[in-house]
This record gives structure tokens, sequence and C-alpha cells, in this order.
């Protein structure tokens, strides 16, 4: 609202009677010039001992705010009981006043949308999962059902579209994993170095780093960054093509959207996240060297270190979990895309849910395998 | 600009991206009556509004709206000419969280100092106008297109414009939807002296409603005047076609 408009001239003067009050308007009745004396007006009428006369033969033009003036001023009048008269409105005006069926203007209906209370609150939410459960089960099944018959037809995947998706997913995310698994690699070996350093094991920090970057921050790191822009992306897209009606176009074709959209995106979610977790372990190691190179170790001293450090079993821990960390988040994003509800705001849900979820079951499925690998002594 | 003239199109070039759709085109709507661009489809008659209201910068020409040129307008004097019209959008362009009331109501509490209950008020009167009095509490989803295309313009009447801007109002719509959506323009145009500009290319509402058109093919105006005329005595050769085929796929 524009705060420096002056203040509009006055077109409302009360003329208080004993059996009737006078509400004399005059000019233009328009947004501003109603806006100007509409509590007044509404007080008048309140106040008023008897009817309510609205005195309108100096109004040269009356616009929809000066309609809902007479309709709230003929509501107070009905609230006590007294009749409440127009006079002098042009007639072009009058018929468009007497259109309006005023009684429709104190209700406003909406479509139920009420779930029986708490009680029924709870039966919809439990429904609601019940049936995200049965969704997600058969979603998992239909794309592993998928991707054992693309192992047995490979020629059905439409190696142009899915390249395109292992690029935007794999080669697009070098730098920012590049950069977010250095930094991790800095940070712990600068917090680690400084206590280490006063008790004599300071290079015991690149055995720390190793580890910690190959077995968890590595797939993790990837995991999470593919989570915020890869999977949110597969959702997005899939998303937009079930509001767009495209997916209902590809069910009416006869195409499955899950093994046309789903199990190609899965596909390129297993074969890029190993790649790009292999690429943040050997960034988190060069952040940590890197460091280790500040605090003066020589580099050969810590290549040395490294390699009685690091293990191929270690490797192989982080990236066994890589696999199926990238199958999770790119299933989750298509999931998510693929029960998007309907309208734009549906598509922004799909998008925020599939980032939540895939970053919670990165971290159960991490901690699973910490349990399993720790029972097997891996 | 004459005193009947509302919105006069001065040599107005418009585009995408340094390419010219529209060249050199002038014609001007007279207050008070329902004018409409017609075109086949890509002929540049969304192009051609959106120039009309702004959303679009022309690449050469005026568009003046009460004499006041929006090429160009910048800050205040921008708002002040873009509070003259209301504009409806092909696909309604309602805000899918709001219900109807709050649709309408938004401009109300942005541009006016009304209190919340007359607003309310207005509101619920703007939806009664266009045949929605009731449905206030509906959000977008749950009415059909023609009603919302009707909540566009009662969102679009909000202020009360003399002016409202309409691209493709019966697209997408059934033919008995369709032929309300007219009868209401007709109904806003003659009881509220409302000033319509309508792109479209339904010949139903174009002979039914229309007081005078302009059509475009090629980048330029091609006809103007009384659309029943031009049925009657088409002055050239896409004019002819453009009414026979419609006539045609109409029956």
């Amino acid at each position: 609202m524009d705060g420096d408009r002056s203040a509009p001239p006055s077109i409302l003067r009360v003329e208080s009677g004993e059996t009737a009050t006078t509400l004399h308007l005059s000019g233009r009745l328009d947004d501003e010039t109603v806006a100007a004396c509409w509590h007044r007006a509404l007080a008048a009428a309140a106040g008023s001992a008897g009817r309510i006369e609205v005195d309108c033969r100096g109004v040269d033009y009356c616009g929809g705010a000066g309609f809902a003036l007479f309709a709230a001023l003929e509501e107070k009048s009905e609230e006590r009981g007294s009749p409440m008269t127009i006079v002098g409105l042009a007639p072009r005006f009058r018929e468009l006043f007497d259109a309006i069926d005023r009684r429709k203007l104190r209700v406003s209906a909406a479509p139920d949308r009420g779930r029986g209370g708490w009680v029924g609150d709870i039966g919809y939410v439990a429904a609601g999962r019940a049936g995200d459960w049965r969704a997600e089960t058969e979603f998992v099944g239909e794309v592993g059902a998928g991707l054992v018959s693309l192992a047995r037809h490979p020629r059905r995947l439409r190696v142009r579209e899915w390249w395109k998706i292992v690029e935007k997913a794999g080669s697009d995310a070098l730098p920012i994993v590049g950069l977010i698994s250095f930094l991790t690699g800095v940070i712990i070996a600068f917090q680690a170095a400084m206590p280490m350093r006063q008790f004599g094991v300071d290079i015991f920090v690149v055995n720390l780093v190793a580890l910690a970057v190959t077995r968890e921050l590595g797939p993790i790191m990837t995991a999470i960054v593919l989570a915020g822009r890869t999977g949110s992306a597969f959702a997005a897209e899939i998303g937009t093509m079930k509001v767009n009606e495209e997916v209902a176009a590809l069910t009416t074709m006869g195409l499955d959207p899950v093994r046309f959209l789903a199990v190609p995106r899965v596909l390129a979610g297993i074969v890029v996240t190993p790649l790009l977790t292999v690429y943040s372990m050997a960034a988190g190691i060069a952040g940590g060297l890197a460091v280790m190179m500040l605090i003066d170790f020589p580099l050969s001293t810590l290549m040395n270190q490294l390699s009685g450090a690091l293990k191929l079993q270690d490797i192989s821990a982080g990236l066994i979990k890589s696999f199926f960390f990238g199958a999770v988040v790119a299933g989750v994003g298509c999931m998510r895309g693929l029960r998007t509800g309907a309208g734009p705001a549906a598509v922004g849900d799909a998008t925020t849910r599939s980032v939540v979820t895939g970053i919670f079951l990165i971290v159960v499925l991490d901690a699973i395998f910490a349990v399993v690998y720790y029972n097997i002594d891996f | 600009m004459s005193a009947d003239g509302i919105v006069e199109v001065k040599r107005l070039t418009a585009g995408y991206a340094g390419q010219p759709v529209l060249r050199d085109i002038s014609f001007r709507v007279r207050r008070g009556e329902i004018f409409m661009i017609l075109g086949g489809s890509g002929s540049g008659k969304s192009t051609l509004l959106k120039n009309m209201i702004g959303l679009y910068p022309a690449m050469a020409g005026e568009v003046l709206i009460g004499g006041e040129d929006i090429v160009g307008a910048r800050g205040s004097r921008r708002e002040g000419i873009l509070r003259k019209f209301g504009v409806t959008y092909q696909g309604g362009a309602l805000f899918g969280s709001m219900n109807l009331e709050s649709n309408v109501a938004l401009p109300l509490e942005e541009w006016t100092r009304l209190p919340s209950d007359a607003r309310l008020l207005l509101a619920r009167l703007k939806l009664q106008q266009v045949g929605l009095g009731g449905f206030g509490g509906y959000l977008p989803s749950e009415i059909s297109g023609g009603m919302q295309k009707r909540a566009a313009v009662a969102r679009a009447m909000a202020l009360d414009p003399g002016l409202l801007f309409l691209d493709e109002p019966s697209s997408g719509l059934d033919p008995v939807t369709s032929a309300g959506l007219d009868d209401l323009v007709r109904s806003l145009s003659r009881n509220l002296g409302i000033t319509f500009v309508i792109a479209s290319h339904e010949l139903s509402s174009i002979l039914a409603i229309a007081d005078r058109v302009i059509m475009l093919d090629g980048g330029g105006i091609v006809a103007e005047g009384d659309p029943r005329e031009l049925r009657d005595r088409p002055t050239n050769d896409y004019v002819r076609a453009f009414f026979r085929h419609g006539k045609e796929r109409a029956a």
C-alpha cells in the first residue's frame, strides 16, 4: 500500500436525529474514500436510535467499495432490527446494488475438509502411512524387477538418455563433491592434529583421516550431496512430468513409468555413486595431507604413513556402502516424483521429501553397515 | 489520444530475444467496448497483449493506457498505470495456497486502506458479480476450470479498473462454460462499463460479444472492424479463411 498518499476528502456527513440517523454521502465512493469513512459510518449506524437513511444524492461514482459499505450498513441495521433506506442513488448504481444477493455476502462456503477430529486425523495419518509403505514396497519390487530385466535385456536401455542422466548426476557433481570432501579432510586433520601433537603422535592424523574418509565420510558426504542435488532433481523432474500428465501419457502408451523413468535413474545412481565416492575419498585424503604439510610434515613421510594405514578393505567397506547409497538416493527421488500430487506446490513437496527421506535412509543404512561390519569383523 | 480512447497502441514492434513477432502495428481501443485481438496460433496475440500490459518490454513504439505510455514507465508512474487495469491469464493464475476470497482480497490488501472486514465483503461481492457467490472459502484446486477463470476475472476486477485484459479466456473450456464466460463479459461491460481487451481465437465468442476486432497475421494487422461485417464481407483471403474454417469447425 502506498503510504504517501494524502488523506482523501471526507465523503461522509452524519446527521443524528431522535427517530433517524442520516448518513450523507457525496463525491466518489471508491476504495480510498470509503476506507477513510468506513469505521465512522458503521459506528454511526450502530449508535443510531432509529432508522438509518443513506443519502446518496451527492454521489457521482460508486465502485465496489461503495457497495460493500452499503451492504455493511444494511447488515448493521438488520442486527439492530431497524430498517435502512438508500435514497438518491443514481439508477445505474442502484441497479447494480440491487443485483447483489446480500445474504450470500455474509457466508462463505467451503468444502468439508474435516476428518472427524483428532481421532479421524490419526486414522488418516495411519492409513496414509500404510498406503505409503505399500507403495514404497511395491516400488522397490518394481525397480528390482526392472533392473533384473535390464540385466537380461541390456539393449532395452535407452543409452543416450541414460548417459545424459549419468553426466548430470556424475561428472556435473565433481566440483561440489570434490570441494566438500577436501574441506572435510582439512577440518578433520586440523581438529585432530593439535591435540595429537601434545602427545607426539600427530603423524597418526594421517591414519585417522584415511580411515574416517574411506570407511565413513567419503561415502556419506557423497551420498548427502547426491541426495540434495540429484535425488531432488529426479523428484522435481518426474514430479513435473506427473503434474503435466506426461507420466499418464506413458502409462496410456503401455509403458511402465517405473521401468521407463525410475530404472535408468536408479541404475545411474548405482553407477555414479561409487565413482564419486572414490573421488571423494581421494579429495578428503588430499585435504588431510595438505594440512599435515602445512604443519611441516614432508610429503614422503606422509605417503609412507598413508600406505601403511590404508588397506584395500577400508576402501572396499566404503565402496560397498556407496552402491546402496546410490540406489537409495536415486530410488527415493524417483519414488517421490512418481507419487507427486496435483499442482505446483506438490512438486516442491515431493522434492523436499525426497531430500529428507534420502538423507534419513542414508544414515539408517550407514548405521546398519556399521553393525554388520563390526559383527563380521570387516 | 482521442477522448473516447482508453488504450492506444502506436507503431508497436514487439518480439522475443531481438526477433520481432509484431512489426509497427497501431490501433485504438474505445472506452466501454469489447475489443478482441484475433489470429491463429503463433500469430502474436498473447505477445501483443503482454506488451500492452507492460509484462514484456516493447522493442519500439508506444502503448498508451488512459493517455500514459506504459512502455518505459518505471517506479510509481508504472504502478499508477498498472492500477488502471486488471489482467487474467490463460490458466487463471490463481494462487493455489489461498482460497478464492483471499485471492480476490490480495490486491485490496496491498493497494487500498480498506479495513479487513471491508476487504472481505468486497472480495465476496466481486465473486458474486462473476457468479461465484458463496464459493469464497474454496481453494482453486477445489473448483472447475471455468470457475477458476471466473474467479480470476473477480480478482482482476478487485480494484474497480475500467479496463480488463483477458488472455484466451475460453481456452480449454467446454462450449457451455465458454458461453457462460461470454455472458459474464457482456454483463460486466454493460452494467459496469468496463472496457475489455481480449486475445482469442474462439469464433463463437468473437461473434457473440466482440464490438470490434483486429486480426493478426504475418506480424501485422490484416483486418480491423466489426467481426460480423468482416465475416460477411471479408477484406482478404486470411480473414475469409479464418471465418470459414472457424464456422466449419463449429458446425
